[in-house]
């Protein structure tokens, strides 16, 4: 079991805050994945939670129960880092047993709990090995396996497939989450990278400068971002954003792009959305991911002409910039569909994938058509 | 004009072989991307370019004339590198007048103004020229080392992992920048990146390096729907390719005896179909089909949400494979679920050198 709940978390150094009013509740069980850009807030966060760090205002509770009083190594949790803390003279199957053996284990439970962690990690072949013969990938296997033979009540990892190359973090995404599934063990990652927190977590916290921007399930974060700096962290390409200003129009609503680039026409019904949204200014600035941006090689109704500008092959899909008058906008199309950069192209934004935001803010202003 | 050609380059440190017989081809106007895995060969490939190592054999051309006893200086070629390397205590314009002051040029300052001018405009720094380099953003700083190098208006450009040292963000819009830049200049760009996105989205050419070798040299397209081998297959593409060992006869491909089968025999035009023996077979997750009606049943082993899509890992018996979904698709871990491949996209590889046994082939069928 392992509830853990921060109340109101503050941590300063002099007068800047590393982390500000932060709340943020972590079910028994849950795999959450703190993550933003470095400096942040999130490994200091994380070491809060393992009484690594102190903090100076709020609480943190584990179970219900206050821990700022209880040392890190009464907390029962296990901390894995991103380089491999191992005892180089030891064997892996040593350095697995070491937390058991601190415990004053018996030969056999030790022998047992080793055992079952190297399966799950699928590391019974290389248990005879010392750290300097093994490569990046099966290091840190051998540490979160310190880490979890101990059954500690939580696992807290930070950033740890990050050094890893791209192809091997892509593998270790997979068993991570897989050995979470199977090991039950509450789970708390920090990261910078979105697509490990997309691709692992029940739910993303996304912090920014110590404060805490959003927490939800990775389609929340991903189809509702709250405000743009989410918008804009989450998902690969990058969302687009553009500034425009909201006119009424005859049975719709315009925004006008940018510098008068291009008029785009949407629902009637935004219009009345975005006045009742009491946003003062009329100006606004619209979000739109790539997969958002419909493209057309012939002209159709609904859809502006746009010059394709650079076209980046990426497999499956391409992904096109279209020149909207100055502004720009990435589309994703399928390979092949624009044929060349300078062709003209029919494009036009799925309103519901539309997102708008305060330009003055950037909060989202919640409307979803 | 700066056609530039390596013919036989092979490098050696001590007992260490860097590079083996390494031939290149790099047009006029090309934007050539060398791509491979840390310890390939791709930096040592810069630096005998631009002359700051000379080659153990094998000779150097750029426009058409041979290289090899020329000083880094004559080359007329330009560096950027992965750590910005700028002046910090001076401003970015004094940053970018310094390789145009050299006494070997001897410019004008009207000369010098005017590229300064035109090369911050290209790079929108204007607002930054009077500003000192120790105040500047990582993006920034590379933008500057990049105007200095296009001051010099070069004849080649070569740039060793320029955006490496970048975050995900910004690394996405230098991207286009840097290959909207390369368009605008119409220059030769040699671009070497451990990064397969970038070397997919920018390079007109992609030449693969594993080991001192180029394995593979072809347009993004080419190497990515035709890989020499299964080195290619893997690297390139995210997630990487599936690779399944299996026995072939008659037209069907046995992974799993009686669990995971499947027939072959339009696959790669129809030649599958002759093919006996082991194999190693090639399908990317978007080519693995998932459904109802589909002829394999496997285990969900894991999801991965990625926004638009999500990437299922599939599981039948000791068998992993990934599958990308669209992102509705609900699939809880453990479940049951049918998938098939498209059989028009698989590759078959030898297993034991792991070379594409349609190569060449493959490619005329598109």
């Amino acid at each position: 079991m392992a509830d853990i709940v921060l109340r109101d978390v503050e941590k300063y150094f002099g007068d800047n805050y590393i982390i500000r009013k932060l709340n943020l509740e972590i079910r028994h069980r849950e795999f959450v994945v703190l993550l933003g850009p470095s400096g942040c807030g999130k490994t200091t966060t994380l070491r809060a939670i393992a009484g690594l760090e102190e903090i100076d205002t709020g609480d943190i509770l584990i179970d219900g129960v206050p821990v700022q009083a209880l040392q890190a190594a009464d907390r029962d949790i296990a901390f894995v880092f991103q380089l491999y803390a191992l005892y180089p003279h030891l064997t892996a199957y040593e350095n697995i047993a070491f937390p058991l053996r601190a415990m004053r284990e018996s030969a056999q439970t030790i022998d047992k709990r080793v055992m079952d962690a190297a399966k799950a990690l699928k590391i019974e072949h290389l248990l005879r090995k010392r750290p300097g013969a093994l490569s990046g990938g099966d290091l840190q296997r051998v540490a979160i396996g310190r880490a979890l033979v101990r059954r500690p009540k939580a696992l807290l990892m930070d950033e740890p497939i990050g050094a890893l190359d791209a192809k091997l973090r892509e593998e270790m995404r997979t068993e991570l989450k897989r050995l979470h599934i199977e090991n039950e063990a509450t789970t708390v990652y920090v990261t910078h990278d979105q697509v490990e927190a997309m691709s692992m977590a029940d739910k993303i916290a996304i912090m920014n400068d110590g404060v805490l921007q959003q927490v939800g399930t990775p389609t929340e974060v991903y189809s509702h971002p709250a405000n743009l700096f989410v918008a804009q962290f989450i998902g690969s390409p990058i969302m687009n954003v553009a500034k425009g200003m909201v006119r009424p129009g005859e049975g719709s609503t315009r925004i006008i792009l940018g510098d008068n680039d291009a008029t785009l026409e949407f629902p009637q019904k935004l219009y009345p959305m975005i006045v009742n949204k009491k946003h003062a200014e009329d100006e606004l600035t619209l979000g739109i991911r790539p997969e958002g941006v419909q493209v057309a090689r012939n002209q159709t109704a609904g859809f502006v002409a746009v010059e394709a500008h650079i076209i980046e092959p990426l497999g499956p899909f391409d992904i096109v910039d279209l020149k909207f008058g100055k502004q720009m906008m990435r589309a994703r199309t399928p390979s092949g569909y624009v044929e060349k950069a300078g062709d003209v192209v029919w494009a036009k934004l799925d309103e519901t994938q539309t997102h708008f935001f305060s330009t003055r803010t950037g909060e989202s202003l919640q409307i979803q058509l | 004009m700066a056609h530039v050609r390596l013919d036989k380059i092979s490098k050696k440190f001590g007992s260490h072989t860097a590079l083996i017989n390494l031939d290149l081809d790099i047009a006029d106007g090309q934007f050539f991307v060398l791509l491979g895995p840390t310890g390939a060969g791709k930096t040592t490939t810069l630096r005998l370019i631009a002359g700051l190592d000379a080659p153990t054999s094998g000779g150097i051309s750029i426009a058409e004339q041979d290289v090899s006893g020329w000083s880094a200086a004559e080359r007329d070629v330009a560096l950027v590198f992965q750590y910005y390397s700028l002046y910090p205590h001076y401003t970015v314009r004094q940053n970018l007048e310094f390789p145009l002051k050299s006494k070997v040029r001897r410019m004008s300052q009207q000369d010098i103004d005017h590229r300064i001018a035109k090369a911050s405009k290209t790079l929108r720094i204007e607002h930054l020229l009077e500003r000192k380099t120790d105040r500047l953003s990582g993006g920034e700083m590379q933008r500057v080392s990049i105007g200095r190098a296009i001051v010099r208006e070069p004849r080649v450009f070569l740039m060793d992992e320029p955006l490496s040292n970048l975050d995900a963000k910004l690394r996405e819009l230098l991207r286009s920048e840097l290959k909207d830049l390369q368009m605008k200049l119409g220059a030769t760009f040699l671009y070497v990146t451990h990064d397969q996105v970038e070397a997919m989205s920018m390079g007109d050419q992609v030449g693969v390096l594993n080991q001192g070798r180029i394995i593979q040299v072809g347009t993004p397209q080419q190497i990515y729907n035709q890989p020499h081998d299964t080195f290619v297959a893997t690297f390139v593409g995210s997630p990487a390719m599936n690779l399944l060992q299996a026995d072939v006869r008659g037209g069907r491909a046995v992974v799993l005896p009686g669990k995971l089968e499947l027939p072959v025999d339009q696959a790669a035009g129809g030649r599958a179909a002759k093919l006996t023996g082991p194999a190693t077979l090639g399908i990317r997750s978007e080519d693995v089909m998932v459904g109802v009606n589909e002829a394999v049943e496997a285990r969900v082993h894991g999801v991965e949400n990625q926004g638009v899509e999500k990437v299922v890992t599939l599981r039948v018996q000791d068998c992993l494979m990934k599958a990308t979904v669209p992102a509705r698709l609900e699939l809880s871990i453990d479940s049951v679920v049918r998938f098939s491949f498209k059989q028009e996209k698989l590759h078959f590889f030898e297993p034991g050198s792991g070379n594409n046994l349609f190569y060449g082939e493959e490619k005329r069928n598109g």
